[in-house]
């Protein structure tokens, strides 16, 4: 607490193994326990509290190896709902320190709190104000990096964790970085890290003492000037508050991992649909209407297809937007190929209020609109199974 | 090949022609060029792109017959370059030499051999005044689609029965209907066809002007080219005569005609010009996809537009309602489209409900009968709220 954080106004803002504190954040019993969170048969580990990682139990690690590692471990499975509530609470907390928030992804962000030093006395404040608030209204626990760089920032939470807060003085900077294996630094992948060992750099400071202009013939003009900069302790990045990917007002998307790979287009088509008729629902309950449906196909290699086709009309209804979704699978045109997930996503938001539509002539007065009113009505009630696409009727998914 | 034309004649002809050329011939190179050959009756140029065909015979003084292939594009160009002089066009080896006064121009010809057959024109159905026809397809054509995703919407409907001809567009938001009288061959013929929008405004606009054209129709099968419906037009002036062909769009044009309603409770007239200027004027602060409102009441009607909190702007108009006051929605430019088509004074709207379509009709005078030669029928544009 007696660090100097003058001139250190970014904070980046990391919660404690996320999906796993939410999971059991209402279960006292599991407090201390090795849980997991992830599913399926063959899902992966989204995230594990810090009693199943000390059995080396690791976020997107294959969930049979994770069980394997620690089989005392409880595995529960994921409720992105919830993850997404939760997530846009924390956000909004961001929000009311500094409007200049950049989620990284759903459970952290950069912070940049220049504007708000009057209000708070110092960064380092702020940071404790945020990690007491979020313990208090989420019963999560966070870490905080505070630095002068949104690179120093980042390591500097990690540093921190779990539960804690670390500064980087700004005349500390090389003394923290330069012990730094090089795969540490930001953008610095395995691929990178490898040319890095192969001219004999192992650790940042290795970097940071090495000329400029090897470090880009060795990585490309761009990317060795900015790993140098990056061994100094300067980036060039700036906050810039956005939406973060998962707040609903961005875009509004579900995916499906298929157990097994699927080459079946009728499959495939039907999980679109049912894909599409969750998230219709999600956007007339958000009151939103979108434009633009976008499809992410991912072969059982990997390799990922992203389509999209923008509508006339703003749309919230599940035969609109399987329609184009299913449009969009087909003008692939595959051939059996072995599919391991897709995802159906709606972008070009608006509020409902505003949207409007071109009618068709010849259209019935009561169409889709108000049938899927009153499958909302429906499912309200009687639960998420209440009423459904008949195809999607008596159908295990593979 | 050796001939003498006159060069305003042959600049016209060839513009003409060059309307068909491929503006990105691809793979077939030649399709870029005009052909132009000597026969009986004079010097024929033929443009084509594999979907649609023009040829204008044209009268020259012709001294030795031949055929060649030369670039269109050049060939236009040139001859709306030339001075005011008789063109003297001759085939000297591989070169096509043009001299007009004391320009001289040479050109590379291509292989003419290479060069497809143009489909025959089919058999003369009947006639009709140029321009009429003309200002009915442009009337028509304010209500076709162009979705290429939808083909079948992308063209105009003729339909003939007996001299009944009726022009059908739609996009599925709007539909254009317009009836005219022509002369048939045969005064039972009853005959359909489907004809791409664009091109049939394009070639009627180019024909029209106070020519008599001549309607060629060949059913499916029986054109020139294998299993294709094809229409041709012929017209003839003093400058010779032009005959086109295109390919008919495939596939069943829906039965739109029942969706005019047999009868409306709220009608209401207004003078053309007046409203669309004030449409013109309201439209301006009209977001994407925002409607324009009309508020109609007993002597007034009331436009609307904004873009959120951004911009609104209203203005009123005098206007004739018989029945309830309504107020309805529309997409602005949809609605500029169909005024613009009204060619009388006034305009009719028969309306029923603000989810229901609008029907809009010319009128020659304030209070006279609507003018149902002319119909066209429009969606409105709902905020879904």
């Amino acid at each position: 607490m007696t660090a100097d954080d003058t001139g250190c106004t970014i904070l980046h803002v990391d919660m404690d193994a996320f999906y796993a504190s939410v999971a059991i954040r209402d279960r006292p019993e599991l407090q201390g326990q090795p849980v997991i969170v992830g599913g399926g048969n063959r899902g992966v580990v989204l995230s594990a509290t810090y009693a199943a990682r000390q059995s080396g139990v690791r976020s997107a690690m294959p969930m049979t190896r994770a069980r394997r590692l620690c089989p005392r471990a409880l595995v529960i499975a994921p409720d992105f709902e919830q993850f997404s509530t939760v997530s846009s609470a924390i956000m909004e907390t961001f929000r009311s320190v500094t409007p200049l928030v950049e989620p990284l992804s759903m459970d952290e962000a950069f912070l940049e709190v220049k504007g708000s030093l009057r209000r708070f006395d110092s960064s380092t404040r702020i940071g404790e104000h945020l990690r007491a608030r979020i313990a208090d209204e989420q019963r999560i626990t966070c870490s905080v990096g505070v630095a002068a760089t949104t690179q120093v920032a980042k390591l500097a939470s990690r540093r921190a964790k779990p539960d804690g807060l670390v500064v980087v003085p700004h005349d500390e900077v090389t003394a923290f970085l330069h012990p730094l294996a090089v795969e540490e630094l930001w953008g610095v992948g395995e691929k990178t890290a490898a040319q890095l060992h192969r001219l004999g750099l192992r650790t940042v400071g290795d970097i940071a003492h090495t000329q400029v202009s090897i470090m880009q013939r060795a990585l490309g003009p761009v990317v060795g000037a900015r790993v140098h900069a990056m061994a100094w302790g300067s980036d060039q990045h700036t906050i810039i508050a956005r939406r973060g990917a998962d707040e609903p007002e961005h875009s509004i998307g579900a995916d499906e991992t298929f157990s097994r790979d699927v080459d079946d287009a009728a499959i495939v088509l039907r999980e679109l649909l049912r894909l599409s008729t969750k998230v219709a629902a999600r956007m007339r309950k958000a009151c939103v209407k979108g434009r633009t449906v976008t499809i992410r196909v991912r072969f059982y290699d990997f390799t990922t297809f992203t389509r999209s086709r923008t509508l006339r009309d703003a749309t919230d209804l599940t035969p609109e937007i399987y329609a184009t979704a299913a449009g969009l699978f087909s003008a692939l045109g595959l051939q059996r190929a072995r599919i391991r997930m897709v995802g159906v996503r709606v972008e070009n938001l608006c509020d409902s209020a505003t949207a409007t539509r071109q009618l068709l002539l010849g259209e019935r007065q009561h169409g889709w609109e108000d049938a899927e009113r009153a499958v909302d009505r429906a499912v309200h009630r009687f639960g998420g199974a209440a009423v459904r696409p008949a195809t999607l009727l008596k159908t295990s998914r593979p | 090949m050796k001939f003498r034309v006159e060069r305003d004649v042959l600049a016209e002809a060839v513009a003409w022609t060059a309307r068909s050329i491929p503006t990105r011939p691809g793979t077939l190179p030649q399709l870029s060029g005009i052909k132009m050959a000597t026969r009986s009756d004079g010097l024929t140029l033929s443009g084509f792109d594999y979907e649609t065909s023009a040829q204008v015979t044209l009268l020259a003084d012709i001294a030795d017959d031949g055929e060649v292939l030369v670039s269109g594009r050049l060939l236009a160009d040139i001859a709306r370059a030339l001075p005011n002089q008789p063109v003297d066009v001759a085939l000297d080896g591989a070169k096509l030499s043009l001299t007009c006064g004391s320009s001289r121009f040479s050109l590379q010809t291509m292989p003419v051999e290479d060069y497809p057959a143009l489909p025959d024109m089919p058999e003369v159905a009947g006639g009709i005044d140029g321009d009429v026809f003309a200002a009915a397809v442009a009337q028509a054509a304010t209500a076709a689609g162009r979705d290429d995703m939808l083909p079948v919407l992308t063209g105009v409907k003729l339909e003939i029965d007996g001299q009944r001809l009726s022009l059908l567009a739609t996009d599925r938001f709007r539909l254009s209907l317009r009836e005219i009288e022509w002369r048939p061959g045969q005064s039972d013929l009853s005959a359909s066809a489907l004809v791409p929008a664009r091109v049939l405004a394009d070639t009627t606009r180019s024909l029209g002007a106070g020519s008599q054209l001549n309607i060629a129709l060949a059913a499916g099968g029986s054109g020139g080219l294998a299993g294709d419906g094809l229409i041709g037009f012929e017209s003839t002036s003093g400058n010779g005569t032009r005959r086109t062909t295109t390919r008919l769009i495939e596939g069943a044009f829906p039965n739109v005609r029942q969706l005019f309603p047999n009868t409306s409770d709220i009608s209401a007239q207004l003078e053309v010009a007046s409203l669309v200027d004030a449409v013109k004027r309201v439209s301006l602060v009209a977001g994407r996809n925002t409607p324009i409102r009309l508020s109609f009441t007993d002597v007034m009607v009331t436009l609307e537009a904004g873009n959120g909190e951004e911009a609104f702007a209203s203005e009123s108009l005098e206007c004739t309602l018989v029945g309830e006051e309504i107020s309805i929605g529309f997409n602005p430019s949809y609605l500029l489209d169909g005024l613009s088509a009204i060619s009388g004074s006034h305009v009719h709207i028969a309306m029923t409900q603000p989810a229901r379509p609008a029907a809009f009709a010319s009128m020659n005078a304030p209070d006279a009968q609507p003018d149902l030669d002319f119909r066209y029928l429009l969606m409105p544009l709902r905020m879904q709220g």
